[in-house]
Order: structure tokens, then sequence, then C-alpha cells
């Protein structure tokens, strides 16, 4: 027992720090081509050259999915505390203000009212840039507090996990948001409101194994990583070459943990037609 | 709703209030009734109470992480031979598998039949092997799913026992979709409407662990440790070496005192001095008692009730800064 095996809710493993050849963050990871930005924001930031897709920002998802000015921010003062003092070389407290200024989020979650194809919902998208996406309490509670809203209005939910799981400079409370989470969903279930998944690149650890694996339906961009392991640490325990699609959307797909594979531009008519379909069911 | 922050320490105060007046009511009773039977629940309320009140250090943390691996440590099968009565096991998955990381059974517990769920690590290398070290693939909890199954059609109450290092990290494992099943074992632990009790007996090692934490009383061994990630993982991560696993166990505060101050779990159960090892026997009688004790909290409720205060009790779990609404 040399070497314990951490089975983490964890956010390293999880690409796109300093990824290959990508000096600039218009350049394509995959093929290498460089674009500009107006170039990308016509292609919803997808390598019209290979079909790579950049990763998102909350906002611009938000921007993407919601139908022009109908987004409506709730809960946009929730904060993380930091129940625990965590310090390891930096205090948490000395990270989380440094995310907020860098990324102008309040913290990895951003949810809110909105229509998506003329259709009400609540929308809950997570982003990946502030800490990793990871889940602390404050990302559970709006999570939480989106399911309530969503169950109150009779709308449905849908959900735009980016998280390399529970953010564990909160201990085991982040922990305890996984159970949160699954306890909100269940809000939804009581309610009879649909819940809409899309997984996007990374969706791992403890988002994807509490709320996330839990939608009605779930979509899931190509390429992506949804593993509750990832493949660093499967490596190391494992000591033999993972398959090439390791824990990726295709190999998901074939092992039945998804319902479709999703490209970006189809993305919002994909949407607009499930957001039809379970509202004719009623 | 609960925006407050969970578990402050005035709830703990109100906590060790409670349990001083409950030792008060037993001393009297003691007194006025000579030999009864509240000695043991005495011994176990003393024993509590000092347990709340010393906030342990850096190296006692480490102490306790050494502890609940000690390769000497009471299992789950351990406790079940000496707590329950005419043990059942049942196996498989009724899928495809028999995980062995994870015993699931039925069980005479004070004479009621009690559904049981648990980690089982191995005591040689040989069933270290057959049970993965107590870590358990998808099928695991899928057996576990089935035992929830079970216990709410015969209205068995639920006991838990956590003791895994975490869920197994396997390219099969995510093959079969580990993240899913924790997430679905979670929801058929928050539908139950049986009554039903989780003790964390050792490692309480991140999403494998909670997979069937989600219980109406959640304990935890005096020498238990219950966290997001091992030390050395978060050590590896935050301090880029895994041999900070001191300064990341201190940081990640994972023993029992700790997590009842955050409110994460509703009360320490005692252990024989240098840990449960050194008297397996002691330990599960005192197990027992706070099992019983636990369960006696939440026997009165319909199953609606327990399902809602159940639901609550999780929902309210975290700590996060909200402004005063104006």
């Amino acid at each position: 027992m040399s070497s314990r095996i951490d089975v983490s809710v964890e956010h390293r493993g999880t690409p796109d720090e300093g990824a290959p050849g990508g000096d600039s963050p218009n350049t394509c990871p995959s093929c290498s081509s460089h674009y500009r930005d107006d170039e990308l924001e016509r292609t919803l930031r997808v390598c019209p050259h290979c079909g790579y897709h950049f990763p998102l920002r909350a906002r611009e998802r938000i921007g993407q999915l919601a139908d022009a000015g109908t987004f409506v921010e709730e809960d946009a003062d929730l904060r993380s505390a930091d129940p625990l003092e965590f310090f390891d070389l930096r205090p948490y407290r000395d990270r989380l203000a440094e995310a907020e200024v860098s990324t102008q989020l309040g913290d990895a979650i951003v949810i809110g009212q909105a229509k998506i194809e003329r259709r009400d919902c609540e929308l809950a998208v997570m982003d990946f840039k502030f800490m990793g996406g990871s889940m602390g309490s404050a990302v559970g509670e709006k999570f939480a507090r989106a399911c309530d809203r969503a169950a109150e209005k009779s709308a449905p939910l849908v959900c735009v996990p980016a998280s390399g799981g529970a953010r564990m400079q909160e201990g085991i409370l982040s922990l305890m948001q996984l159970p949160k989470t699954v306890c909100a969903v269940e809000v939804l279930r009581d309610a009879y409101c649909p819940f809409l998944v899309v997984m996007t690149h990374p969706t791992t650890a403890g988002v994807l194994a509490s709320f996330a694996s839990l939608g009605d339906v779930i979509l899931a961009e190509p390429g992506a990583l949804l593993s509750f392991t990832g493949p660093r640490v499967v490596q190391q325990t494992v000591r033999e070459k993972l398959p090439d699609d390791f824990g990726l959307t295709e190999s998901n797909y074939r092992f039945g943990h998804i319902d479709r594979i999703v490209s970006r531009n189809e993305l919002r008519p994909v949407l607009g037609r499930l957001l039809a379909l379970f509202a004719d069911g009623v | 709703m609960a925006s407050d922050e969970q578990r402050s320490p005035r709830q703990v105060l109100t906590e060790q209030l409670r349990l001083r007046e409950r030792l008060a009511r037993l001393n009297e009773l003691q007194r006025q009734f000579r030999g009864v039977g509240v000695s043991g629940e005495l011994e176990r309320l003393r024993r509590q109470i000092d347990r709340i009140e010393v906030a342990p250090t850096a190296d006692e943390i480490w102490d306790v992480v050494e502890l609940a691996r000690h390769d000497k440590r009471p299992y789950t099968l351990d406790y079940v031979e000496r707590i329950f009565d005419d043990f059942f096991e049942l196996h498989g998955d009724r899928s495809n598998a028999d995980d062995e990381a994870l015993v699931t059974g039925i069980g005479r517990f004070d004479g009621r039949t009690v559904a049981l769920v648990g980690h089982q690590k191995g005591r040689d290398i040989h069933e270290r092997t057959r049970r993965n070290f107590g870590m358990a693939y998808p099928e695991g909890y899928r057996k576990a799913i089935r035992l929830f199954d079970l216990a709410e059609r015969h209205r068995f109450p639920v006991l838990s026992l956590i003791d895994t290092p975490g869920a197994y990290p396997g390219v099969l494992a995510e093959q079969h979709g580990q993240g899913g099943w924790i997430a679905r074992c979670q929801l058929a632990m928050v539908r139950l409407g049986t009554p039903s009790v989780a003790c964390v007996i050792g490692e309480g090692g991140s999403g494998g662990a909670v997979a069937i934490g989600v219980a109406d009383r959640v304990l935890m061994q005096e020498n238990a440790i219950y966290s997001v990630i091992s030390p050395e993982g978060c050590a590896a991560i935050l301090w880029r070496d895994a041999g900070e696993k001191r300064k990341a166990a201190a940081a990640l505060k994972p023993d029992a005192r700790h997590c009842f101050e955050l409110g994460v779990v509703d009360a320490i159960v005692p252990e024989p001095p240098g840990g449960a090892q050194n008297d397996p026997d002691t330990a599960a009688t005192w197990l027992a008692d706070s099992v019983r004790q636990a369960f006696a909290d939440v026997a009165d409720l319909d199953s609606e009730e327990r399902r809602r205060q159940r639901r609550a009790k999780f929902r309210a779990m975290g700590v996060f800064a909200a402004p005063i609404p104006a």
C-alpha cells in the first residue's frame, strides 16, 4: 500500500490548462488552426476546420442558449465562505478573491430564468474558469435554489455542468454537496419538472457522481471528458495504457451513459425540441 | 431557506447542553434505581461529551488517519457478527456481478430484522484482492440499490457501515458508469421511507463513501475519517507533493470532531482506549448502543415525514455567504 489510491472528487487531470500548442486561447489544440476572436464567436467557438469545441465561459454559454434578452440572473450575490479556514500554499480566501476578479463571477455556477426557443426554463450553467468549476457550498446552494425555482414555476431545469468535481478547500462540506444536490433533483422530480443536462468538458468526479448524472435526458458535447476519476489517476492505478477515448463523450455514449452527442451548433434547436416534447406530455 | 451558517458554535453548544441534560437525568435515575441498566448509556454519554470538548491538533488528526486505516481495525463483517443475530448475506447486483467490496444482507438487530449495507476491506492479501481493498465498482452500488429496494418493500430499517478508500478508479468501473451509479445510489437512499442510520467505521473516502451515507442519522466512530479526498491526493494537488499528507490532513479536518462541528455527523461513537482494534467487542457494543439510539430517534416518524426531514437535513448542508436581504 505504498501509494494509496485517491479516488477523489477534485479538479485535476482535467485538461485545458496549458493545452498543447495553445499559446493563444484562439489556437485550436486539436489541429493548430488559429482564429480571430470574431471568427470564433461566429462559429460558437467551434473550430471550423476540425470541429474541436473550445471551452465556453458560463456567460457565453447562456448567450448562446437563451433567447436574446430573456436571461434574468438569480442569487448573483451568493458567495463561498471559508468554513475550514483552509490554507495550503495560499489561503482559500485569496484563491476565491482572485477567481472572482479574474472571472467576474461570484462562484463557479450562474443560475437564472430564461427562455430557450421561446419556452420558459430555469438555467444553471457552470464555469470551469472559476477554480476548475469545483463545487463547494455556494455552488451546491445555487444549484439547489435553481431546482426550487424551477419547481415553484413548474418549469424545466436546463443544466450545463463543467466541473473538476468537489472543491477540496471546503473539505467534507464539499462532499456533502453531492447528497445535497441529489436531494434538490428530487424536488424537481416531485414537481414533475423536466431536467435536461448538457454535459460539457469536463464533467467529472463529484458533479458527475451527483446531479449531472440524474438528468431525465443527458446530452453531451463531443470530445468532452466525462469520468468519475480522471485519466491520470486511473492510469496510476491500473498501470496500463488507457483506451484512446477513455472517459470521453463518445465512449460514454457507446456504454449507454448519455442519450445523444450534440455538437454546439445543434444544441439550442435540440433543447427546443426536447422542451416542446416534455411540455406536450402534460 | 437556510442561508444561515449550518451548525454554528451555538448549535454545537446546544448539542452539548442536550447531552448534559440527558446525562444529568440518567445520573438521577441511577441514584434512584441502583443497578438499573443505564450505566452503559451513562458511560456512552460521558465519553461523547468528552469528545465534543477537545479539538484535535494536526498531529492528533494524523494519528486518527492512521487508526482509521489500521489493518487490525474491525471491518463491517466483524461488527455484523457481533451485533447481528442470524445475518444472511445477499449476493449480486442481479445484472452481471457480485462486488465483494460491498456486502449486503439482512439480519436481526435487537430482535428486529434490519437490512445492512457496508464496505468490506480484506484482512489478508487474498481477501484484500478479492474485495478490492473495499473499493467498489458500480456493481457494488447497484447491489446496494437492490438492498434499499428490498428494505423498502419489507419495511426493514437500513444500517449502512462506511469504510472505503473510495470508489474504484479503473477503466471498467468508468465504462460501467461509476459516477452515475454513485448518484443513483444516493437517490435511492434519499427516497427510502424506512429509517436509516449510517456510521463511518473507518475510512469515509469521497464519493464512494457518501454513496451509502445519505441516512436519517449519520454517526462516526471516534477514530474514523470522512473526507472529500485522501490527504495524499490533496497534498499531491495543492502542495504538488504527496509527502505533505500531514499538512493536507490537518487542513481537510477529516476527523470526527470536526465533522460533528460542521454538522455532517449527528453523533460520535466512542471507541475503546487506543482505538477499536484494541477491543473489537467493546467497540461493537458501543457501536450497537449508538445505532440503537439513532434508530429510536427516527422510529416514530411516518415515512413521508422521515423522507422530508432527511431531505431537509442534507439540503441544509454547507456554509456560504449571502447578503442579508434588504
